[in-house]
């Protein structure tokens, strides 16, 4: 049987005296969509960087295809197929939106020549972003610079792909395109591990969702189901959610 | 025939804001009666802190408005809404760390609605701020920084007064203690519109509950007639979609 895309083992993080992830084992498989939710807090922003290599665990393992990378920092994760993109975009503004996923092709995927080319392409197009590849980035309205960071982490053709709330700010119907885009991203083969508030999006691409509270996983399997817990409803709502309480 | 129900104190309409091209309110609508406490609950993200400070005019929305005793604030800048009455407590106290206490308290007087609340009126709500009063802002445990925040806000003799999560970071007990300075409070007339992350806290201390969801109002209600599964459904936006820019039924 092939390795979990991505895993984490026992991962701990501690800041001072405050420990924010306690003991975190979690096993992505290939082309799965896992959202991670939780309360202010419970950890999620920690894992996403101890999954990127900004952060190293104090105890614990990190593997990507079944190597541990713990040590290996973010650059040669990108190089072993861990994209991911960033809450606020920062597109470079002089360039093209091609021009940004040719960048996202050749810095992030170190591809060259054609190949980047058409990695930069078919990202557009994944992202429905074609019709704008030679506008300049700062021309792009919000739903589009998001959708410009997506193609961005997907031209280095990225076997896992990390979401860090991507979806605020959007009216109803850019939403609904954001959805689809996601959508495809990970119909076209890429795994995604994405952390969000906006848990209506989230629910609606996520074959499972993961529920981290005060450091360790509460809740972890089908969206309705771990959305439907009482555990994870009280550890957001505090505990008057749950019989007996005022309500 | 029955009397129509009173003027409210602050009376929110159509309330669309934008940081940049981000939207995080999208027609907000909701009306806080004096003398109440109202708890304004919501996940990360739903719009809480942006609209308290867009009461407080610290934030300016691109479409609505916001009245207060009857009157438009759209244009007011924040320190003449101090003096018309409305303070915020920010989240995350924003104390100013090489002041003494008693200097930060005197700095939300600076703009005060009246001589209502001098310096020894807030000592004697805040006794622990009495005995630190020369001691700097720094070296305050979270509480009672949390309490000097709330006391520069009182400095101001608000009538209507925004708390953002003052229980965060915070032991129960002390949060308890805090929530009985606020009851204190509402006994003397102020008008409270809270950020409350525990439910349980909020419906508790509170008469009337609003939650936002992703920047809209999906449920306003008194306390008492709202039931738990309303609560968590509109926390978690199952059902029906809110809409925007109405008020909810």
């Amino acid at each position: 049987m092939n390795p979990p895309s991505l895993e984490v083992t026992g991962v701990a993080k501690s800041f001072g005296s405050l420990a924010v992830l306690t003991s975190v084992s979690l096993a992505v498989g290939a082309g799965e969509a896992v959202g991670i939710v939780g309360p202010n807090g419970a950890g999620k922003t920690t894992l996403l960087d101890l999954l990127t290599g900004t952060g190293r665990p104090d105890a614990g393992r990190v593997w990507l295809h079944g190597k541990d990378v713990t040590r290996l920092p973010p650059p040669l994760r990108a190089r072993m197929g861990l994209g991911r993109t960033f809450q606020v975009p920062r597109p470079l503004g002089d360039l093209t939106v091609f021009e940004n996923a040719l960048v996202g092709a050749m810095r992030a995927g170190g591809m060259r020549g054609r190949h980047a080319y058409g990695a930069a392409y078919e990202a557009l197009a994944l992202t429905g972003m074609t019709g704008q590849a030679n506008t300049r980035s700062s021309a792009l309205r919000l739903l589009d610079r998001k959708r410009l960071e997506l193609a961005r982490a997907r031209a280095m053709r990225p076997k896992v792909l990390l979401l860090d709330e991507i979806a605020g700010g959007l009216s109803d119907p850019e939403t609904e395109i954001l959805i689809e885009t996601i959508r495809s991203v990970n119909a076209s083969g890429t795994t995604i591990v994405w952390v969000e508030h906006v848990i209506r999006v989230l629910t609606a691409v996520s074959t499972r969702l993961v529920c981290l509270a005060d450091g360790h996983v509460l809740a972890d399997g089908r969206p309705a189901e771990v959305l439907a817990s009482d555990e994870v409803r009280a550890s957001f709502l505090g505990g008057g959610v749950l019989g007996g309480g005022v309500l | 025939m029955t009397a129509p129900p009173p003027d409210p104190l602050l009376e929110v309409t159509g309330l669309d804001v934008f940081y940049g091209d981000f939207q995080a309110l999208f027609g907000v609508w909701m009306s806080v009666a004096g003398g109440r406490a109202t708890a304004l609950v919501g996940a990360n993200g739903a719009g809480k802190t942006t609209l308290l400070r867009t009461i407080a005019g610290a934030q300016p929305p691109a479409a609505g408005s916001v009245r207060y005793r009857g009157r438009d604030l759209t244009g007011v800048p924040p320190h003449r809404r101090i003096s018309a009455g409305i303070a915020l407590v920010p989240e995350g106290r924003r104390l100013f760390g090489s002041l003494t206490v008693e200097e930060n308290i005197q700095v939300g007087a600076a703009a005060a609605a009246s001589a209502d609340w001098p310096l020894m009126r807030i000592y004697d709500v805040f006794p622990m701020l009495a005995r630190r009063r020369g001691q700097r802002a720094s070296t305050l445990s979270g509480g009672e920084q949390q309490a000097v925040a709330i006391a520069r806000a009182l400095a101001a003799a608000p009538t209507l007064l925004l708390l953002d999560e003052i229980s965060l970071g915070l032991a129960p007990r002390v949060v308890g203690e805090l929530y009985q300075t606020l009851t204190a409070l509402r006994a003397e007339g102020a008008t409270l519109l809270i950020v409350e992350q525990d439910l349980r806290r909020a419906m508790a201390e509170c008469d009337d509950l609003v939650c936002l969801l992703e920047g809209r109002v999906a449920l306003a209600s008194p306390v008492p007639a709202v039931r738990r599964e309303q609560v968590v459904a509109a926390y978690f936006g199952e059902g029906a979609r809110p809409r925007s820019g109405g008020a909810p039924t």
